[in-house]
C-alpha cells in the first residue's frame, strides 16, 4: 500500500471516531430545565403531524458506553494493524496467529508422538490406542482413495488384504506413504494388435483359474513370454520391486464394475495403466506416517477387515 | 389534527400509492415467508428438493430477495410515502412518478421470482439479480428519490422530521450501494461478470451486503419507528438530541462495518481490524434508536396492556436492541472464529429480520390500514393479539434453535483429537443440527401462519361496510 492510501485510511478513520466523540460532547447536556417527574420536560417546539419532541439529555449510561467503545477502538488500533501500513504494537498478523496455534498444538502432539515413534510398527499394531490414532489419521488423509477401512476401489489398491503391489512389510508401507509410488503398465495395443490383446487377456484369465478360451490362451502364452514376463514374472506372480501385480491371485486392481473382467484386462493390456500414489513427506510428519503405517500394517495382519 | 405550523387546510395526500404498497407488503410477506418455510422444511426433509427449479440453492435467494426487497421494500415505501407527506404537510410532488415507482418495483419482484428459480444469478448475496433487472431497479430507485426528496423540498414546516432523515439516508445509501456493487460486464442478456477482481470483489460485496442491513433494514425501519411509535403511543419523542447524535453516528459508522464478514480471509489484516472496531463502535448509535423508541413510551406503558399494535412496535424494538448487541459481539474476531459459517449467523439475521423488521412493519401496517381506509380500527383486535404472540413465539423458537445449532456446529468443527485429527466429520455436524432445524421449521411456520391471520384481518377491515369513521389524518381527502 502506498503512503498516500495509508495516510488516507488513517485520516478518515480518525475523522469518524473522533468526529463521533465530538458529536457526543457537543450534544451532551446534563441539566434539564424543569422536572421530569412532574412532566415538565422541555420540548423542542417542533411539531410534525402532531408528534412533539422532548429535549431530554443523552442518557448517562449510554453516553459512557459510547465513550468506552471509542476508547476501546483507539486502543485496539494502537495495538493491532488497522491504520493503513501501521503494524500495531503487538505485531499481530492472522498468519502469525495461525502459526502460533499450530505450534502450540504440535507441542502437545509431540509428547504423544515421541512415545509412538520410538515403538516398532509390529508392537504398535497390537496397541489399540495407537491403532485408533492411526485409523483417524488414515481416514482423514488416505480414505478418499483407499476407502474407509482401506478396502480400496477400482484403481486404488485394497490395503486390507494380504496382496501387496510393493510389499507389505512395515518398511515398504512407510516407503510407499513417504515417497509415493508410480505404477506404470505400458500400452501394448500397438505392438500386439487387436487379436494379440485378446489372446494375452485369455492367458491372463487362465493364470487365476478363471474361464478362458483354450486356443487364444495358447497363442497368448507365447506373447506373454515375449512382452509381459520381464515385469510380471515367468509364472505371473509379479515382482514387488517393480510394483508389478501378481496375476495369479484373482485380485484385480483395475476392474470397472460396468464391464466384464475380461474386458477390463484387455483394456489394461491395450491402453496400459498409470497408478499414482502421491508422496506425503511434505504433508504428513514422519510420526504420523509411522502411525498410519502401523494401522495399514495391522489391516493385513488381522486380515479380518470387511 | 392541530398543527402549529399549519396555515390553512391540509393538502390532498396521495394515499393511493401508500395503499398499494401496504397491501403488497402483506402479499409479498406471505410469499417470501412461505418460501422461507419451504427452505426450512427442505433442511429437515431433504427429499423436498424438487427438480432444479425448486432446489434449495435456487429458492434461497428467492426467499432473501422476497422478504428483504419485496416485503421490507414495500413496507418502507408505504410508510415513507405516508410519513413524508404528513410530517412535511405536503402531497407527493408527482403521482405519476409514485405510480411508476409502485409498478416498476412490482415488475422487479416478478422478474426476480422468475429468474432466480431458473438459475439466473450474478451469485452476489442479496444482489443476485442480473444486470437488466439491476438497471430497472436503478431507474425505479431514482424516481423514488425524486418523489421523496422533492416532497421534502416542498414541505410546509420549517424543520425536517427525524423519520425523514432516516428514510433519506436509506434512499441515498442504497442507491450508492446498489450501483457500485452491481457494476458488471454483461456477456449476454442473462449473464454478467462483476468488474471487481477477487478479494476486492468480496470486499465490495460485503460493503454492500452489510449496508443493505445497515441502511435498508436498519435506517429505513428506524424511520418507520420514529413516526409510528410516537403516533401509536401518543407520546412525544423522548430526546431530540439523542436523535441527532445517534443518526449521524449511525450513518457515519455503519458504512465501515462490512469487513467483519471477511474475518480470517484473504482480506488484509488492517481492513479486518477496521471492520471489527467500527462494528463495536456501532453498538451505541444502534441502541440510541432503541432508547429513543422505548423511552417514548414513558408515561404510556399502561397502553401495552390494551394495545396489541403498540406491543408489536415495542417488542420489535427489544429484538432490535438484542440483535444490534449480538452483531457487534459476533464481529469480534475471537467470537467470529466460532460463529462464522454456522447457523448462529442465520439466527442473528432472523432476530433482526423477524423480530425487528417484520414486527415493526406489522405494527406499522395495523396502524395504517384503518386510517388509509377510513375505518375506526382493525376488524379484530383479538386477531392482532394472537398474531403478536405467534410472531413473538415463532421468532424466539427460530433464534434459540439457531443459537444451539450454531454453537454446536462451531464447537464440532474446531474440535480435534489428541493426534491432531478432527474429531467430527462435517456430516456429523449436519446430523447434530437436525433437531434445531426442526424447531426452526416450527418457529417459522408459526410466524408464517400469523401472517395469514393478518391478511384475513386486513381483508375484513377493508371489506367492512361500516359507515366511514371520522376523517383520520386526511384519509378522507384522498
Amino acid at each position: 500500500m502506498s503512503d498516500f492510501w495509508s495516510i488516507w485510511i488513517s485520516v478518515i478513520t480518525f475523522v469518524v471516531i473522533l468526529g463521533s466523540v465530538w458529536l457526543l460532547m457537543a450534544n451532551r447536556k446534563i441539566d434539564v430545565k424543569g422536572d421530569l417527574a412532574e412532566g415538565e420536560t422541555p420540548k423542542t417546539g417542533h411539531v410534525y403531524d402532531g408528534i412533539e419532541e422532548y429535549d431530554n439529555p443523552l442518557p448517562a449510561w449510554w453516553f459512557w458506553m459510547f465513550i468506552a467503545s471509542a476508547v476501546f477502538s483507539l486502543v485496539y488500533l494502537l495495538l493491532y494493524p488497522g491504520l493503513g501500513n501501521y503494524k500495531g504494537l503487538l505485531g499481530w498478523t492472522q498468519e502469525g496467529q495461525w502459526q502460533e496455534r499450530v505450534d502450540s498444538a504440535n507441542l502437545v502432539l509431540d509428547e504423544q508422538y515421541k512415545i509412538y515413534s520410538a515403538t516398532a510398527i509390529d508392537d504398535l499394531a497390537a496397541d489399540p490406542a495407537a491403532l485408533r490414532m492411526g485409523r483417524r489419521l488414515f481416514n482423514n488423509n488416505c480414505s478418499l482413495c483407499h476407502g474407509i477401512g482401506g478396502v480400496g476401489a477400482n484403481g486404488f489398491p485394497d490395503l486390507s488384504d494380504s496382496d501387496w503391489l510393493y510389499g507389505g512389510s512395515a518398511e515398504a508401507i512407510i516407503h510407499s506413504i513417504t515417497q509415493g509410488r508410480q505404477g506404470v503398465m505400458p500400452a501394448w495395443g500397438a505392438a500386439l494388435g487387436d487379436r494379440g490383446v485378446e489372446d494375452v487377456a485369455d492367458f491372463v484369465m487362465s493364470l487365476s483359474g478363471l474361464p478362458f478360451d483354450m486356443q487364444r490362451a495358447a497363442r497368448g502364452a507365447s506373447q506373454y513370454q515375449l512382452f509381459c514376463v520381464s515385469c510380471h514374472g515367468r509364472d505371473g506372480g509379479g515382482i514387488q520391486a517393480l510394483g508389478a501385480p501378481n496375476l495369479k491371485d484373482n485380485i484385480w486392481l483395475y476392474n470397472q464394475a460396468d464391464t466384464s473382467l475380461l474386458e477390463n484386462i484387455r483394456h489394461s493390456i491395450r491402453n496400459g495403466r498409470n497408478g499414482a500414489m502421491p508422496n506425503h513427506r511434505e504433508k504428513l510428519r514422519p510420526e504420523k506416517i509411522h502411525l498410519i503405517s502401523a494401522y495399514v500394517y495391522s489391516l493385513s495382519q488381522t486380515n479380518q477387515q470387511p | 389534527m392541530s398543527n402549529q405550523n399549519s396555515s390553512g387546510v391540509l393538502p390532498q395526500y396521495n394515499n393511493k400509492v401508500v395503499k398499494q404498497f401496504a397491501i403488497m407488503t402483506v402479499v409479498w410477506g406471505i410469499v417470501g415467508m412461505l418460501v422461507g418455510v419451504v427452505l426450512a422444511a427442505q433442511l429437515v426433509w431433504p427429499e423436498l428438493n424438487f427438480g432444479p427449479w425448486f432446489h434449495f440453492g435456487r429458492l434461497r435467494p428467492l426467499h432473501t430477495n422476497a422478504v428483504i426487497f419485496a416485503f421490507g421494500g414495500c413496507a418502507l415505501f408505504a410508510s415513507s410515502y405516508y410519513v413524508v407527506q404528513r410530517t412535511s404537510q405536503s402531497a407527493l410532488i408527482s403521482d405519476r412518478l409514485a405510480a411508476f415507482h409502485f409498478w416498476g418495483w412490482q415488475l422487479v419482484i416478478v422478474a426476480a421470482a422468475i429468474t432466480l428459480p431458473l438459475g439466473l444469478t450474478s451469485s452476489k448475496e442479496y444482489a443476485e439479480l442480473e444486470w437488466p433487472i439491476d438497471i430497472l431497479i436503478t431507474l425505479v430507485w431514482v424516481c423514488y428519490a425524486i418523489v421523496f426528496f422533492g416532497t421534502i423540498v416542498k414541505r410546509r414546516v420549517k424543520h425536517i422530521y427525524v423519520a425523514n432523515w432516516f428514510f433519506g439516508a436509506f434512499i441515498i445509501a442504497v442507491a450508492v450501494l446498489h450501483i457500485v456493487n452491481s457494476l458488471a460486464v454483461p456477456v449476454s442478456w442473462f449473464k454478467s461478470y462483476s468488474i471487481f477482481p477477487g478479494t476486492i470483489d468480496a470486499m465490495v460485496q460485503w460493503w454492500y451486503g452489510h449496508n443493505a442491513v445497515g441502511f435498508f433494514l436498519t435506517a429505513g425501519f428506524l424511520g418507520m419507528m420514529y413516526y409510528f411509535v410516537p403516533k401509536q403511543a401518543e407520546r412525544p419523542i423522548y430526546s431530540y438530541r439523542l436523535s441527532i447524535v445517534h443518526f449521524w453516528a449511525l450513518i457515519a459508522i455503519y458504512i465501515w462495518a462490512g469487513p467483519h464478514h471477511l474475518h480470517y480471509s484473504t482480506l488484509p489484516d488492517w481492513a479486518q481490524s477496521l471492520g471489527m472496531v467500527m462494528s463495536i463502535l456501532l453498538l451505541a448509535p444502534s441502541w440510541g434508536g432503541m432508547i429513543n423508541g422505548m423511552m417514548t413510551l414513558s408515561g404510556a406503558w399502561h397502553k401495552l396492556r390494551t394495545d396489541p399494535t403498540l406491543r408489536f412496535l415495542v417488542v420489535s424494538l427489544s429484538f432490535y436492541g438484542m440483535s444490534t448487541f449480538e452483531g457487534p459481539m459476533m464481529a469480534i474476531k475471537t467470537v467470529n472464529a466460532l460463529s462464522h459459517n454456522t447457523d448462529w449467523t442465520i439466527g442473528h439475521v432472523h432476530s433482526g429480520a423477524l423480530g425487528w423488521v417484520a414486527m415493526i412493519s406489522i405494527g406499522c401496517l395495523y396502524h395504517l390500514f384503518p386510517r388509509l381506509y377510513g375505518k375506526k380500527k382493525m376488524f379484530s383486535e383479538n386477531l392482532i393479539n394472537v398474531h403478536f404472540w405467534m410472531s413473538t413465539v415463532g421468532t424466539v423458537l427460530y433464534i434459540a434453535s439457531m443459537w444451539v445449532n450454531g454453537i454446536a456446529q462451531g464447537l464440532m468443527w474446531r474440535a480435534f483429537n489428541s493426534d491432531g485429527s478432527l474429531t467430527y466429520s462435517f456430516v456429523e455436524s449436519v446430523e447434530a443440527s437436525y433437531p434445531g432445524y426442526f424447531v426452526r421449521f416450527i418457529g417459522g411456520t408459526i410466524f408464517f401462519i400469523g401472517m395469514l391471520l393478518m391478511a384475513y384481518n386486513v381483508w375484513k377491515t377493508i371489506e367492512d361496510k361500516q359507515p366511514q369513521a371520522q376523517n383520520i389524518e386526511g384519509a378522507a381527502h384522498a
